[in-house]
Parts: structure tokens; sequence; C-alpha cells
């Protein structure tokens, strides 16, 4: 009964690590960048979260809906500000990198100024108490965790595979050169891509801040940090890879915490990514070509 | 009238020419002129700047005290500070600023454990009498003679709500759930076992995190199956309202209990959860709802000035400033080992309480448990290890 209470528990910290590993995973396909920035995308979309629900006192749709406008905005932005001169020039991969993480000291720093390093409180969002099933009670919170992320990667999946905008990014992905040949714009399609992957990152920061109730500029760097182990292990560019990798990296590091240490857990998690890299290092599902994006 | 204007006149001539004979001795770089200059450190910014900036501000509060009621050695006290952001490093660095550049001859801080504990060890090179208002590891003071505390230690945290816990609540069972990367959370939680052990009082689980770690369930659900009678949070406030959350989603219904870490608590809540923390006891060193006069003076000048309730460190502050001061009078001299002397001899009226220092320069005085009314704080008792 504990162990799948436990895995549930996994299952619903897993769902967070994975949506966000659907942004780094889906830019990847893309452009081949890891945009580090992408973590403070959640910690922007917890900002804007908290400032209209508290400060402004809006109802939470509307907090959600401004969250997710706000990030997909931002993921654009740095998109044109930062990366698109670099990746129209073809400027080296670390230049791209090291731009990225760039981009995510400013955003933290940014918003260290404007609202203090200090961590806030935010209000209960959604929560129906807890359900039960014969003795085993499961927080509402960890079922809406994994309801919605599932939601979330079949929508994408669907966006991907049977709209004209996803196979256009998946022609891009394949190669940049003759999408553009026939006639795809590229540059439109990259920018939808960090838009929908900054939309992911908000509705991320939704979960957290409803499992997690607390915002601080520092808040996406650990989890920004699992979320690209979590790409890496499932193989980084496969959606459906993203999604185990966040799911199994969630589970794996609940139940150490539960059965093996509660003190040591991030060195298990990431010798378990070790090992997996070693034995198949294009990651779970990293070869699946068709399925990149 | 003109006569003792006159002699107002030659008193203060007097003064100053003592003051500039004092010049020429040994301490002529310290304290020149007619300030005597204090340090200060304290994280200003950063995830634990709730506390450094009570401390500093109530410092302040208590030198423009101390300086309207005529200063101490008959000059005014000049408070210097930096903030050291919580870090060690950037608290070395400020400190080896204050001593070399401002040339202070005491200072008051720092303000958390970690990077107070770096401090201590270089206050105990240059022999500068020193008082932390707020690092609780009992490691600070041992490192030299001139390292002095106002708060309680850590391992005297754990004891005492071991104590409280088994006498007063009647728990025979209990779990702790502590910050693996943080000395002050495994001090109390190391020192509740050691004293429950003692009592009678059986440990079912003890798990820890790792520092920033946002997620307890798994440890949780964990503690939940063993069902303990009280669970102790052993942290600070930010992780108290994390874990109590999530403890509270979890089905968790123990009691609660904590040390002065949980002070600011009450500042992270909200109506719709403030039941979180309705069944908790921690243990705190004063209480705002005391009649003490001075107490709420003191409480009452800090909100007008800064617009914001005084929480316990803000105390501690005030009380480690007034301490140090007393010292300096009392030494007569800002001779460090005159001032190190007198205040191992403190018996100091504060807002605290009485407090005097043990052989170890820790404070002797009671406890008071609080627990929480609605998004107030409520004060239980007094309490001491009998």
């Amino acid at each position: 009964m504990n162990f799948i209470t436990q895995t549930l528990n996994g299952l619903g910290l897993g769902s967070i690590y994975a949506l966000v590993a659907l942004g780094y995973s889906m830019v990847y396909g893309i452009v081949q960048l890891i945009n580090f920035a992408h973590g403070d995308i959640i910690m922007v979309g917890g900002y804007i979260l908290y400032l209209i629900l508290v400060n402004l006192g809006m109802p939470l749709w509307m907090a959600i809906a401004a969250a997710i406008l706000v990030c997909a905005v931002a993921g654009v932005l740095i998109q044109r500000v930062a990366y698109h001169r670099l990746l129209v020039h073809n400027a080296a991969r670390i230049s791209l990198l090291i731009t990225a993480l760039g981009v995510s000291i400013f955003l933290q720093n940014l918003f260290m100024i404007l609202f203090s390093s200090n961590p806030r409180s935010v209000p209960t969002l959604i929560d129906f108490g807890s359900l039960s099933l014969g003795s085993l009670a499961i927080p509402s919170k960890t079922v809406i965790n994994i309801v919605v992320s599932v939601i979330m990667m079949v929508g994408l999946q669907l966006l991907v595979n049977k709209t004209k905008i996803g196979k256009a990014m998946q022609a891009a992905s394949e190669d940049t050169g003759a999408a553009k040949l026939m006639g795809i714009n590229t540059n439109y399609v990259v920018a939808f891509t960090f838009a929908i992957g900054s939309a992911l990152a908000a509705v991320g920061a939704v979960l957290y801040c409803n499992t997690y109730p607390q915002i601080s500029p520092d808040m996406g760097n650990l989890l920004g940090l699992k979320a690209f182990v979590a790409a890496v292990l499932g193989g980084i560019g496969s959606i459906p890879g993203a999604m185990l990798g966040g799911y199994i990296l969630g589970v794996a590091e609940t139940l150490t915490k539960g059965y093996v240490t509660s003190t040591a857990y991030d060195a298990v998690v990431f010798g378990i990514l070790i090992l997996v890299l070693l034995i198949k290092p294009t990651g779970l599902l990293g070869e699946n070509r068709k399925e990149k994006v | 009238m003109k006569k003792m204007r006159l002699g107002a006149l030659l008193m203060a001539g007097v003064l100053l020419t003592a003051s500039l004979a004092g010049c020429g001795n040994k301490d002529g770089d310290k304290g020149t002129g007619d300030e005597i200059i204090i340090g200060g450190l304290a994280p200003l910014t950063g995830g634990v700047a709730q506390y450094g900036v009570a401390v500093n501000n109530a410092v302040q509060l208590a030198v423009k005290d101390i300086n309207a009621n005529g200063g101490i050695l008959g000059k005014q006290i000049k408070y210097v500070y930096y903030d050291e952001k919580g870090d060690a490093t950037e608290a070395t660095n400020a400190y080896t600023r204050l001593v070399d550049q401002d040339k202070i001859v005491a200072l008051i801080g720092d303000v958390t454990s970690v990077p107070c504990e770096a401090v201590a060890q270089l206050a105990a090179r240059d022999n500068l009498p020193m008082i932390t208002p707020s690092g609780t590891t009992e490691s600070i003071t041992t490192y030299g003679e001139n390292v002095f505390r106002a708060c309680f230690i850590d391992p005297y945290q754990g004891q005492l709500m071991a104590d409280y816990a088994f006498k007063k609540l009647g728990a025979k069972t209990a779990a702790i759930l502590y910050d693996t990367g943080d000395s002050y959370s495994s001090g109390i939680a190391d020192a509740f076992e050691a004293k429950a052990k003692e009592l009678g009082l059986t440990i079912t689980n003890k798990e820890g995190y790792a520092n920033g770690s946002t997620d307890f369930n798994a440890q949780l659900t964990k503690i939940k199956e063993s069902n303990p009678d009280v669970l102790l949070l052993p942290v600070y406030y930010n992780d108290v309202v994390l874990i109590a959350k999530q403890a509270k989603d979890q089905g968790l219904t123990c009691t609660l209990l904590g040390g002065d870490g949980w002070d600011g608590v009450a500042a992270q809540l909200d109506e719709a959860n403030a039941d979180v923390v309705a069944n908790a006891y921690f243990c705190s060193q004063y209480s705002a709802s005391s009649t003490d006069e001075a107490l709420q003076n003191f409480l009452k000048t800090y909100k007008e000035t800064y617009n914001e309730e005084p929480s316990m460190f803000a105390v501690l502050g005030y009380d480690s400033m007034m301490i140090m001061a007393e010292a300096i009078e009392k030494a007569g001299s800002t001779d460090s080992d005159a001032i190190i002397a007198a205040l191992k001899e403190t018996n100091h009226k504060g807002l605290t309480g009485t407090t005097s220092f043990d052989d170890k320069r820790n404070p002797v005085r009671e406890a008071i448990i609080t627990s929480f009314e609605g998004l107030n704080y409520k004060v239980v008792e007094s309490y001491s290890m009998s």
C-alpha cells in the first residue's frame, strides 16, 4: 500500500519534470540548443501567477491564462533577442550555450531586483482534498499533476503529428535547410516552438505552485536541471521520451527517498542517468528520428 | 543659568582633552575622535534575508537609543555593517573589510550559523569581542574566549523540545525530518534524538532531505506509516511552510515541533492555509505578549520605524548591541581584553529576560513555548528543563 502511495508521489513529481522536459526537448529538436533559460521561464510563470492572483486579486483562470501568455511571449522574446542572430549566422554551439546561461542569470537577477530574493508563499490554487481508494489516500494535487501532464503530452503529439505547423516543425527538425527550400518559414517555426515550449513551462509552473506553494527567483535552477536530466534520460528531441524521462526521474527520486536513503537521493538519481547513458547514449527513446520535433 | 552653561563648557573641554589624550594610546587607530566603531554582519538579501534585516534594523535602533542617551564612554557609537547574503565566503570578505578598513572594536553578528562559524574563527584569531545574536550552532563560541552569543544553541533547543514533547505533550513516539545540509538543522535533530532516548521517547523515523528540496512527499508518506505522536521539523521558516502544507496533503495529523527557525512562519501563511500549523509548538526566546515595558516600547518603535512586525531576531539583535555597549562601558576602554572580561560578567536585563553567560559563553535564561492562533503567534508558556 505504501509502495503505491510512494509511486503516485513520484508520478506527481515526475509530471512536473516531464512538462518542463518537453520544452527542453522541443527546442533542442529544432535548433540543437540546450535552452538553459527554460527553467527560469517556470520562475517567470510562478511570479506572474502570484502577481495576478495575490497582488491584483484576479480569479485563478485569469492568472493561469496570463501566466501561459506571458511565458509564451517571453519565450519568443528570448529567442528573438538572444538566440536569433546566433542561429541565423550559424554561430558555434558553445556560443549558443553560453548565451542561454547568460539569459538564465539575467532573468534570475532581474526578478531578484524586482521582487527581492525572499521566497513568497503562494496561496492554495486547486485542491479537492484527497481522494480515497480503499485505505489509499491520494492527494488531489498528485492526481491533477498526472492528469494535466498526460493531457498536455497527448495535445502536443496531436499538434506535432496532425497539424500543418506540426509537420513544418518535424521538417525543420530533420533538415532546416531543406525545409526552407520547401517553402517553410523556419523563422516562424522556431519562434512557434519556443512559444509552445514556454507555454508548457507555464503549465508546469501552475502545477509546481499548486504542489509546492512557494516561489523564489532561483526556483528554476534545480527544477530546470532535473528536467534537463529527464529530457536526456528519455532521449533529447523526443516528446514521449521527455515524458518518460520525467516520470522515471520522479519515481526513482521518490522511491529512493522512501526506501533507500532520504539524504543522498540525488546521487542515486543522477547515478541512474549515468548508467542509462553508458548503456544507451542516445537516451531511452532517443533513436526514434520520426518522433523528433 | 550662565554658571551652569560655563560648567558644561568646562566639562566638555575636560572630556575633549581626555578623549584626545586617549588618542595617543595603543587604541589610537580604533575609535578615534568621538566615535566608537562597532561592526555588523547580516544577510540583507538572499534566502535568509528576513533574519538579517530584522537583526540589522534592531541593532540600528539600539545604537540610536544608546547614542540618544549619551553614547558609551562619552562617545557616540558608529555602526558599520555589510550584507553577506547568507554566504560564508561573502561573510569572510566583509569581516576582513570591517577589521582592516573600518577598524571596528567589536562585532555584532553574524546572523545564521554557517557564515557565523566562518566569522567566529577569524574573530578568535583577531581576539575581537563578538556577539552573534542568532548563530545557534554549538561550535561557534568554542573558537575563542571572545565569541559570545545571545540566542540558545541548537542542542539546547533539541533537548528542550524533546523534554517538552515527553513531559508536557505526553508524546510516546516521535519522528524527525531535517535538512541534512544545514548544521543548525542537524544540531537540533541529533540533540532531540539523544534526549528522546534518554527520556524513553521512541524515535520512529529520522528522515533527511537535501538543502533546497521542495518535495517532501516521500519522507512524509514514510513517516505517516509509523504514525508518530509528534514530528520535529528543526528547519527554517520557508521549509517549515512547504513541509507543513505537504504534511496536511498527505493526511499527517501529528503535532509539529520546531525551534526558533520557525520565527517567520506566520508571515508566510494566509487564511486559506493557516490550519497547516494549527497543531504546532516551537521554542522561541521572547514573548511579544509580555507586559514588559521596555519590550513593548521596542516592539512599538520597531514597527513605527520599519513598518513591519518585529521578529525574535530583531529582539535578539537589540539585546546583543545593548549587552555589547554595556560591556564596553563597564570595561572603561575599547581594549579587547577588557571588553571580553566585562562580557563574561554580563548580567543584562534585556528584552529577552535576564541574560548571563555560562562558561561556554552561551546565554542562560528561560525559553518560551509558542504556538499559532490563526495567522498569529500565541505564547503557551515559559519552559526550562528541570
